[in-house]
């Protein structure tokens, strides 16, 4: 059962992914990295990551690619041209995409070692909020407030770099 | 046997296919919007890789690194999409090979 759900994800992140990389139109490109997303929060929790599927889900699928949206919507992107195909970058990428296909089997024999139980704390085993939390906040609290610090930082980024005059 | 059981091989695999994947559009696409979503998608082969690793070998704290890139890659997204706001606005376009200033 575990293995179907699996492989049924697996199919799905690659061909959204491919199709992220693919497509012309900005607003196909976004909409399938949206269903991507959505695809690896369920891997997710697949994993036992649940909280970490929802952040997935809420952070990036939604405020990530609302924000990808506005700017498409706001610059008015129009569809790449279409040009002449540059063989040499495609046969680089078909001889990197063969490669990735022949070591695929390697990577999964390499790595036969099936799941451990997580050691949590206090016994529980379901990578709930509750659980991050604790980690969290025990072990890596400077972290924290350092990424609080980076994000205070990065909004005041994008304010200074969005005005209109900066010399007025 | 390989499809019926699943191991970590089997994620990492996966991680390392969605990376390929999303190192193609950084180098192939030109528009600079597609590159920063090609970019999400090496960010996310990452968590997916570190998300499984954690969690076959009993390491809790692997979902801790994941919830810091996560958040780290929302700061990366704004701070891209203004720089290339304020790009289209000089240039009147967001494709990377016509953004040549500092060529000479």
């Amino acid at each position: 059962m575990e293995a179907v759900f699996f492989w049924v994800l697996a199919v799905a992140l690659v061909i959204c992914a491919t199709a992220v990389v693919l497509f012309r139109n900005p607003v196909t490109n976004a909409v399938c990295l949206v269903a991507s997303l959505a695809v690896q929060a369920a891997l997710f929790i697949t994993l036992e990551a649940n909280f970490l599927a929802a952040v997935q889900v809420i952070v990036y699928a939604g405020a990530v690619m609302v924000l990808f949206l506005f700017v498409i919507m706001l610059l008015d992107v129009r569809e790449e041209a279409r040009r002449t195909i540059p063989w040499v970058k495609v046969c680089g990428v078909g001889i990197v995409v063969l490669a990735a296909a022949l070591g695929i089997p390697r990577v999964i024999e390499a790595f036969p070692s099936a799941k451990k139980s997580l050691h949590w704390g206090e016994g529980a085993l379901s990578g709930s909020a509750r659980d991050l939390g604790t980690l969290l906040f025990q072990g890596y609290g400077p972290l924290f407030l350092a990424t609080g610090v980076l994000l205070l930082v990065a909004t005041l980024g994008v304010v200074v770099l969005c005005r209109k005059d900066p010399e007025a | 046997m390989i499809f019926s059981e699943i191991t970590l091989g089997h994620y990492l695999a996966l991680s390392s296919l969605l990376f390929v994947i999303g190192l193609a559009g950084v180098i192939l696409r030109r528009s600079l919007l597609i590159i920063m979503m090609s970019l999400e998608l090496l960010l996310n082969a990452a968590n997916l890789a570190l998300v499984a690793v954690g969690r076959f070998q009993g390491i809790p704290d692997a979902q801790v690194a994941v919830f810091f890139v996560i958040t780290v890659a929302a700061a990366e997204v704004a701070l891209g999409l203004a720089i290339l706001v304020a790009i289209f606005r000089i240039k009147k376009t967001t494709a990377a090979d016509q953004l040549a200033g500092l060529r000479f």
